[in-house]
């Protein structure tokens, strides 16, 4: 298949050597689960347990909260012992709403968990539906519900299934270690998936440095039609979804639109395994597989973590560190995040503990931009970084985003390159934040605005009411006091009805 | 454990400021041998009297402006700006000028701007230039090749270590010589000269003993040994070949043009890129990534230019050699070209950009 090139891009040093080939492990149970409740962008979601309630593993402990959201199952059986703040796992440090399960070390399913005999017959809906009750995200990071973009076939006219297998970030090899040990469920996974979507073209995008795992998905997918295996070349980040695509297709995703655009919707090998289990055994996402790799890693590993388990067990499972960390990363080195503390829970996104030494950082100091340009040759996004940062520093914020701020997909591969190794993705993320949060100000304010005048409004129309309503009674008044007086001698009662209105007037 | 924030991404590849520079200095190795091996010691003296000015003007004004002195010494900028200045003054130059020199290079051109990085005019370029302008004379009086039959046919002489020394750090002449005795036209100055009097090149050819075999003569040497340098430049990868090609470029197809409309009157391309500091130019100091257009349309465009306006000013202008002049003028532009050649940003067509 004739594949088209993108620009930009770097080669960074794969080390995936550290953890490539090891068979994938199962963590053994831990003694206590941290759920949180917010593991996929959207809606958090809403716990459906109590304290000390008693729940079997793939129970359903939290649902989903509108259309944009994932529910969450009990990884495994026990009782839950908490529902309150716990560390998350974000940079923050800042605690999420978590449920703690003590597991009662039996493992048992629960009773109504099981599968579809045949569930290529099910329409694509309920296909979607039986996806999304499973609690499936996005497992390549970016935990987007996977059931949503499933249901993408309704308004996109689509015509072909990426499966993301090209694991670009260095150091990770949990998705080159699945596909090599379960290519042919991640296989069935992805037709299934291509069913809901209602395409025919299933294309496996699978970087060389990975050849066992082709061979795997090679073999798997010999017996069916519409099924192609790619050999993608090694490039970071050929895994972003748009750059795949254009390689694949040659077709580039208009600007801040969704790769449906042109026909394609792309997800992982690791979402399509959870997919299978989800139809075949209508197992629920409650485990991952998760490299713990890194240089100070003494025994880096591909292992199979319940949800929730912290990284602390995971570590200590892989013989703990070699040597001090300089960084402890959540993800691969390239887009990855800080990890705030060791006892925070393992999500549904992470897909890496990456454990790195001083020399692996090669961090420096930031030096003054000599303009060298290395950034605007690894922009994949052919974007300008240096005059971007420039830009963002100057406090031009409108500047930085008509020279495109906001098509930055925050790969990083600009400040990898840098020599003066300065920290642009920081820079750049500093100033979409900044950003977002003038328009939630700007929200804010045109809200408040409109409530202002609707209150000035109502009070308005309460007081013409007020007034029509006195109005009213004072006619009523003095057609009772003509009548009175027409009926009674004339005089004396002329003041009273005076009075009677300043009454009403102070009330 | 506690960790302190810090963002993607959490890898670098090793490649530093620093390292860039050494490079760059190394790169000159081969192009200064033959030039100390023509020109005599004078170049080396030049060198090491601009490097150590530039650095002590560096740190005065790193200390004035209160900024950390070491990380900026350290980074071997100016000993670059210094070696690349050195390069383009004769080897007679009293050591004053090339402290003025250097002390506009470095203290007005690149620091008063805000230091490494900010400064819009490549630095050694501006302080060759204010001496070019300064002092016309002691900045065009170049030695003559070492090379015998010139020296015989023109009966010149040449210094050794310490009548070069002694003449920069004195401006005491030899016992005997005069100025005329040590001093010759270059070929670019000679084929103006002579052009100008109506002479037409193959006479020139003919009559000066200044002609190699493909530019002036010792200079074109010195030019392939910057050329040697630059291709070790591009193998490492520290400069692209975007730049010098489009500067070579540019400067050959002007004067290719020229030449075919009358090879008489218009020396031949290689000329021009043999007998100046064209390929120096093209390699080292067009290159300076500060000064220079940061995208990759940008930099051909940037590069072409220059090479158009070196032939322009070599032809037209009052000045014999014209690298300096044409990296300055086209420095002025670098901001214009880098707003409008930036590249498509990805999912963007070219008109919707606009609106953006």
């Amino acid at each position: 298949m004739r594949l088209f090139t993108i620009r930009g891009g770097v080669h960074p040093e794969d080390r995936k050597a550290l953890s490539a080939g090891r068979p994938i492990e199962v963590l053994p149970i831990p003694k206590l689960l941290h759920i949180p409740l917010q593991q996929h962008i959207g809606a958090i979601a809403n716990p459906l347990v109590q304290r000390r309630q008693y729940v079997a593993k793939g129970e359903r402990i939290a649902h989903a909260q509108g259309a944009v959201s994932a529910p969450i199952h009990a990884p495994t059986s026990g009782r839950i012992v908490g529902l309150g703040l716990y560390p998350a796992n974000h940079p923050s440090g800042l605690s999420v709403r978590t449920i703690t399960l003590q597991p009662d070390g039996k493992d048992r399913w629960h009773k109504r968990i099981e599968g579809v005999a045949d569930p290529f017959a099910l329409e694509p809906a309920e296909i979607a539906q039986r996806v999304a009750d499973a609690g499936v995200v996005g497992l390549g990071g970016a935990t987007f519900p996977s059931a949503v973009k499933l249901g993408l076939g309704k308004r996109y006219a689509l015509s072909t299934l990426v499966i993301n297998g090209s694991e670009c970030e260095p150091y990770l090899t949990c998705d080159d270690q699945l596909m090599r040990e379960q290519a042919e469920a991640i296989v069935d996974g992805a037709r299934l998936m291509a069913r809901a979507l209602g395409v025919e073209r299933i294309l496996f995008g699978i970087e060389g440095n990975k050849p066992e795992a082709l061979a795997a998905v090679q073999q798997a997918t010999a017996a069916f039609d519409g099924v192609e295996v790619v050999r993608l070349p090694m490039r970071y980040p050929m895994g972003s979804e748009k750059h795949l695509v254009q390689t694949l297709t040659g077709k580039e995703t208009p600007a801040r639109g969704l790769t449906a655009d042109i026909g394609v919707v792309v997800h992982n090998p690791a979402t399509a395994f959870a997919v299978y289990e989800a139809l075949r055994f209508g197992q629920p996402l409650v485990s991952r597989v998760i490299s713990v790799t890194g240089g100070a890693i003494s025994a880096p590993k591909n292992l199979r973590v319940l949800i929730g388990t912290k990284i602390e067990d995971l570590v200590e499972h892989c013989s703990r560190f070699r040597e001090e960390p300089a960084r402890l990363i959540a993800g691969g080195p390239m887009m990855g995040q800080p990890i705030p503390e060791l006892r925070v829970p393992v999500m549904k996104g992470t897909n890496g503990i990456l454990a790195l030494t001083a020399a692996e950082t090669g961090r420096r100091e930031p030096a003054p931009c000599i303009r060298c340009g290395s950034c605007v040759q690894a922009c994949p996004c052919g974007l300008l970084p240096l005059a971007m940062a420039a830009q963002v520093r100057a406090g031009d914020l409108d500047a930085a985003v008509s020279s495109g701020l906001m098509d930055c997909i925050g790969c990083g591969s600009c400040a990898y390159v840098c020599p003066a190794h300065l920290p642009l993705v920081q820079c750049f993320n500093h100033a979409k934040g900044e950003l977002a949060a003038r328009g939630r100000a700007k929200q804010k304010q045109t809200e408040t605005k409109r409530l202002a005048e609707h209150r000035a409004q109502r009070l308005e129309a309460q007081k013409r009411a007020k007034r029509e309503a006195m109005a009213k009674r004072k006619r009523e008044a003095d057609l009772k006091k003509q009548a009175e007086a027409a009926a009674d001698s004339e005089g004396a009662a002329a003041s009273t009805p005076a009075a009677a209105v300043e009454e009403v007037e102070t009330c | 454990m506690a960790m302190s924030f810090v963002s993607s991404p959490h890898s670098a590849r090793v490649n530093r400021v620093d390292q860039v520079m050494l490079q760059v200095s190394l790169a000159l190795v081969p192009g200064t041998l033959v030039m100390v091996w023509f020109f005599g010691w004078g170049v080396l003296i030049n060198m090491a009297l601009a490097t150590v000015f530039a650095v002590i003007a560096e740190a005065l004004a790193l200390l004035l402006r209160r900024r950390p002195v070491l990380p900026a010494i350290k980074d071997y900028s100016a000993v670059v700006t210094a070696l690349l200045f050195a390069l383009t003054i004769p080897p007679t130059l009293p050591w004053w000028m090339t402290l003025i020199g250097i002390l506009f290079a470095i203290l007005i051109v690149k620091q008063l701007y805000g230091g490494i990085g900010y400064n819009p005019f490549n630095p050694a370029m501006a302080g060759y230039v204010f001496l070019l302008i300064s002092y016309p004379v002691a900045t065009t009086s170049w030695l003559p090749p070492d090379v015998s039959a010139l020296l015989e046919a023109r009966d010149l002489s040449t210094l050794s270590l310490i009548d070069s020394a002694r003449l920069v750090f004195t401006g005491a002449l030899p016992e005997g010589l005069s100025w005329d005795a040590i001093t010759a036209a270059t070929p670019l100055d000679e084929m103006r000269t002579l052009l100008d009097q109506g002479q037409r090149i193959d006479e020139i050819r003919a009559s000066s003993p200044l002609w190699g075999v493909f530019g002036g003569r010792g200079w074109e040497w010195v030019a392939a040994g910057f050329l040697l340098g630059g291709i070790y430049l591009l193998r490492q990868h520290v400069i692209t070949w975007h730049i010098p090609v489009a500067v070579l470029g540019g400067l050959l197809s002007a004067s290719a043009l020229f030449w075919l409309l009358d090879p008489q009157l218009y020396p031949f391309p290689a000329f021009h890129l043999f007998s100046g500091g064209a390929i120096l130019g093209a390699f080292f100091i067009a290159t300076d990534p500060v000064s220079a257009s940061t995208t990759r349309r940008g930099q051909l465009i940037y590069g072409a230019a220059i090479g158009v306006i070196i032939f322009a000013i070599r032809t037209w202008g009052g000045y014999p050699d014209a690298v300096a002049f044409a990296v300055l003028l086209m420095n002025i532009a670098v901001p214009t070209i880098d707003q409008y050649s930036q590249p498509r940003v990805f999912g963007q067509r070219r008109s919707a950009r606009k609106k953006a």
